[in-house]
C-alpha cells in the first residue's frame, strides 16, 4: 500500500481511538477535576457500559438499530445510578481522603469486575452495530459505523463543553473544582454535587463503551486498556481541564493510530508511556493543567 | 474460586457401591441385566479415579473452557456407565486457571498436594501448559494436556507430560502446506497470535510452504489480548495471493469483521485456522465474507454427509447439534474443532491405566501408568476416538491425526479435503523415555 492510503487508513484509525479515549477520559478527567479523587475503577464503568449494553440490546435483537440506540440510554443511566450509589456509600465516608479513595475504587475495581464475571460470564459477546455500511476507499475498505463513532463522539463533546462552560450547572460543578469551601457558603450543595460528578463521569465512560461494543464486544476483562490510556491522557493534558484533555486524546489517539499502522502497535504504547513519563518531568501538572494552589 | 466436582453417575458413594456389590455377589448375570447398573465389582478399591480437569473457566480462554468441561462430563459419564475404569469410578475435580500460566502452575500444585488427583489433564493455551508443566514434573504427576502446540512434542517439557488426544501445530500445518499451495497460491501472508502457539504456526508453516516450492510475503504477529486489528491489516503486502490466518481469544469475532470490512469482495484467497472462529456463529452478520474461503478444522463442526456413528454418538452426548451449536441453545457454539481432545483423552488416560493394572497412587503405579501410555502407538477409530484413528508416539508423547480442510459453502463448514495420517508426520528428535522417572 502506498504512503498516502496508508496514511489515510492511519488517521482513520487514530481518530477513531481518540473519540473513544476522548469521551472515557473526559469521565476521569471530571472526576479528578472537581472531586480530586483518583477514580481507578474508571475502566470497569467502562466494561459494565459495555455488558449493560450488550444486555439491553440483546433484549431488542430483531432490530439492530433499536436496540442499539435504547443501550445508548438505559446503559448510561444505569451505569451512572451505579456509580452515584458506589459515591453515596463508599466514597463519602471515605470523606474524600485521596489514599483511601485510590484503595476503594480498586476494591471497587474488583467488585465490579467479578460481580460481571458471575452475572455476565467469562465470554465476549457482540453488540450488533445500528446500521453497516463499507465505505470503500480505491485501497481498502472501511466501516461506516466507524466514522459514525467519530461524528457522535464529537457531537457528545460539544454537548460537554457547552454543558461546562454556558450552563448554570457548569458554573456549580466550575465553582466546586476552583473552592470548595466558598462554594459551600453560598449554597451550593457539595455533597451532591459530588455525587452527580461521580455519576456523570462514569456515564460518560458508559456512553464511549456503548459506541465501540458494536466494534470491540463486550468482555468482562475490557475495562483495563481504556483505564490506562486515560490516564496516560489525563496526565499529559493536565488533570480536570478539558481542553487539555481533549487535545491530549487527540494526540494520543492519532499518535497510537498511525504509529501502530506504520510500525507496531506495540511501539505506540511504549511511546505514549514515555511522553507521559516526559511530561510528568517537564511540566508536571500537564499540557493545560493549572497549577496546584 | 470455588472448585467444582464432575462425580461419578447416580451419586454413588462408596457405601453404595459396597452394597451393590454385596448385592449383587454370585449373580453375575444379574449384573449384565441390570442396565445402567455400575459394575465397579472387579475393583480392588471402589475409590474413584480422581482426574484433575485444569480449566479455562475464566479469561481469555474461556470459550474453549466451557466446551471442555462439558465433553470432560460427557466422556466421564461414559467411562462411568462402561464400569469406570479398572473398576473404580471416575471422578474429576475442576480448578480455574483463568487461562493465567502463573494460576496453571499453582493449580497443578492444588491437584498434586490439596486434591491428591490420579492425573492433572485438559489445559489448552499453550502459554498455560509451558507455564504448568514444570510443576507438574517436580511433583510428578502425569499432567496430560489438550493443547495443540508443538511443546510436547518438541520435547522442551518433561516425561510427565502428555498430548495424545489432539495434534500438534507442526504436524497440523505441515500436512495441509501442500493442499495451500496446490489450491490456494504460493505467496502467503501470515497472520498469528504473538505467543507460543502463534509462533509454532509462524516457524513451522513457513518451513512447509518453504519446502512447497512457496515464500512467505509478511508474517503479521499480534499480541494475544488485542481487541482490535483493522491497523495491522496494511502490512498485507497487495500481491498476497493467500492469507493465512489464525486468531485466538475473546476478539476473534472482531477479528473475522475487520478483515471483512478491509476487503470486501477484493481479496486474495483465505486459509483460516478455525481458531480464528470457534465458538462463533458463522451466519454473524458481516461474516458474509467468509464465504468460499478456507479452514482448517481439527473435527468438522458441521455433520457431514459421511458422518460416521462415532461422531454421531459423540455430538450426541456432549450436546451438539448437526450445525455444531448446543441442542439447548442455538447461539452457544461449540469448540467443535478442539474439543474432541478432551473425550480423545480421557479414553487414552482410560486405556494407559488399564494396560497398566492402575490401582493407586504409588510410585510404581505412576510409572506403570507413563510407561504403558509411552508404550501405546495407535488408537483405532471408534467411540472413543471419534475424530478419527491416531498414532501416538511414545517418545515425544504425541499423537498424529487426520486434518480437515473445510469450505464455506452456503454458511456452512464442508469438508474438501481430509489430510492422512502421513502427511503430518515429521523427523521426531525428542525422546521423554530417556529422562528418569
Amino acid at each position: 500500500m502506498d504512503l498516502g492510503p496508508f496514511l489515510l487508513l492511519a488517521t482513520l484509525e487514530g481518530l477513531l481511538q481518540a473519540a473513544v479515549l476522548t469521551l472515557t477520559a473526559l469521565g476521569l478527567s471530571l472526576v479528578f477535576g472537581v472531586m480530586r479523587i483518583v477514580n481507578v475503577a474508571h475502566g470497569e464503568f467502562y466494561m459494565l457500559g459495555a455488558v449493560i449494553a450488550w444486555w439491553t440490546a440483546s433484549l431488542l435483537s430483531s432490530n439492530p438499530a433499536a436496540g442499539f440506540f435504547l443501550a445508548l440510554v438505559i446503559s448510561p443511566l444505569l451505569v451512572g445510578a451505579i456509580a452515584y450509589a458506589c459515591e453515596r456509600l463508599i466514597l463519602k465516608r471515605l470523606e474524600y481522603d485521596p489514599e483511601a479513595t485510590i484503595v476503594a475504587t480498586i476494591g471497587m475495581l474488583y467488585v465490579i469486575q467479578q460481580t460481571v464475571l458471575i452475572a455476565y460470564g467469562p465470554d465476549a459477546h457482540p453488540v450488533e452495530a445500528p446500521f453497516f455500511f463499507r465505505v470503500q476507499f480505491p485501497w481498502f475498505g472501511y466501516s461506516g459505523y466507524n466514522l459514525f463513532v467519530i461524528a457522535a463522539a464529537i457531537a457528545l463533546l460539544g454537548l460537554c463543553w457547552y454543558i461546562l462552560t454556558k450552563t448554570r450547572l457548569g458554573l456549580i460543578m466550575r465553582a466546586t473544582q476552583f473552592d470548595r469551601e466558598t462554594a459551600q457558603a453560598f449554597g451550593i450543595p457539595i455533597g451532591k454535587v459530588y455525587g452527580y460528578v461521580f455519576a456523570a463521569g462514569a456515564m460518560l465512560a458508559a456512553i464511549a463503551a456503548v459506541l465501540i461494543v458494536p466494534i470491540r464486544q463486550a468482555h468482562y476483562l475490557m475495562g483495563l486498556d481504556p483505564l490506562l490510556l486515560s490516564f496516560i491522557v489525563v496526565i499529559i493534558g493536565g488533570l480536570g481541564s478539558l481542553r487539555g484533555t481533549v487535545i491530549a486524546a487527540l494526540i494520543i489517539g492519532l499518535s497510537d493510530g498511525i504509529i501502530s499502522v506504520f510500525f507496531s502497535p506495540t511501539l505506540a504504547k511504549m511511546i505514549s508511556t514515555l511522553l507521559v513519563a516526559l511530561v510528568l518531568v517537564f511540566k508536571p501538572q500537564g499540557l493545560f493543567g493549572a497549577r496546584a494552589r | 474460586m470455588s472448585n467444582s466436582i464432575i462425580k461419578p453417575q447416580k451419586g454413588i458413594s462408596r457405601r453404595s457401591v459396597l452394597q451393590g456389590m454385596g448385592a449383587a455377589a454370585g449373580t453375575g448375570l444379574a449384573l449384565q441385566a441390570m442396565p445402567g447398573f455400575v459394575r465397579y465389582s472387579q475393583a480392588a478399591t471402589s475409590e474413584p479415579v480422581k482426574i484433575g480437569l485444569q480449566l479455562h473457566r475464566t479469561g481469555i480462554g474461556a470459550s474453549y473452557g466451557r466446551w471442555y468441561e462439558r465433553v470432560t462430563a460427557a466422556a466421564v459419564k461414559v467411562i462411568n456407565d462402561g464400569g469406570g475404569i479398572n473398576g473404580r469410578p471416575v471422578e474429576v475435580i475442576v480448578e480455574d486457571d483463568g487461562t493465567d500460566p502463573k494460576r496453571g502452575a499453582e493449580v497443578v500444585e492444588k491437584f498434586a498436594t490439596q486434591h491428591k488427583v490420579d492425573v492433572a489433564y485438559g489445559t489448552l493455551f499453550s502459554h498455560v501448559v509451558i507455564g504448568s508443566a514444570p510443576r507438574a514434573g517436580e511433583l510428578k504427576l502425569p499432567y496430560v494436556v489438550v493443547s495443540e502446540g508443538h511443546h510436547v512434542a518438541s520435547g522442551k517439557l518433561n516425561r510427565y507430560v502428555f498430548q495424545p488426544g489432539i495434534t500438534d501445530v507442526r504436524s497440523q500445518v505441515i500436512a495441509m502446506a501442500p493442499w495451500i499451495s496446490k489450491n490456494l497460491g504460493k505467496k502467503v501472508t501470515m497472520i498469528f497470535p504473538d505467543f507460543a502457539f502463534g509462533h509454532d504456526h509462524r516457524d513451522y508453516f513457513s518451513e512447509a510452504i518453504k519446502a512447497q516450492g512457496g515464500q512467505v510475503a509478511g508474517l503479521i504477529a499480534i499480541p494475544p489480548t488485542e481487541s482490535s486489528f483493522t491497523r495491522y491489516l496494511p502490512q498485507i503486502s497487495s500481491d498476497t495471493e493467500v492469507l493465512y490466518h489464525v486468531m485466538v481469544g475473546p476478539a476473534v469475532l472482531t477479528f473475522v469483521k475487520e478483515l471483512g470490512q478491509f476487503f470486501g469482495s477484493s481479496r486474495p484467497q483465505i486459509f483460516g485456522f478455525i481458531d480464528s472462529l470457534e465458538a462463533v456463529d458463522l451466519a454473524t452478520p458481516q461474516l458474509e465474507f467468509l464465504e468460499d474461503t478456507y479452514f482448517w478444522e481439527g473435527n468438522p463442526r458441521y455433520a457431514q454427509k459421511d458422518q460416521t456413528e462415532y461422531d454421531k454418538f459423540y455430538r450426541e452426548m456432549v450436546g451438539v447439534d448437526a450445525n455444531g451449536a448446543s441442542t439447548s441453545d442455538q447461539k452457544d457454539i461449540s469448540t467443535y474443532s478442539h474439543m474432541f481432545g478432551c473425550w480423545e483423552s480421557l479414553f487414552a488416560i482410560k486405556q494407559a491405566m488399564e494396560a497398566s493394572g492402575y490401582e493407586g497412587q504409588t510410585p510404581k503405579d505412576k510409572q506403570g501408568f507413563i510407561e504403558a501410555m509411552e508404550a501405546i502407538q495407535k488408537f483405532d477409530e471408534g467411540r472413543e476416538h471419534p475424530q478419527g484413528d491416531k498414532i501416538f508416539n511414545g517418545k515425544n508423547h504425541q499423537c498424529y491425526g487426520h486434518q480437515n480442510i473445510s469450505k464455506v459453502t452456503g454458511g456452512r463448514l464442508e469438508v474438501v479435503h481430509r489430510t492422512a495420517i502421513e502427511d503430518g508426520l515429521y523427523e521426531v528428535s525428542a525422546d521423554y523415555t530417556t529422562m528418569s522417572l
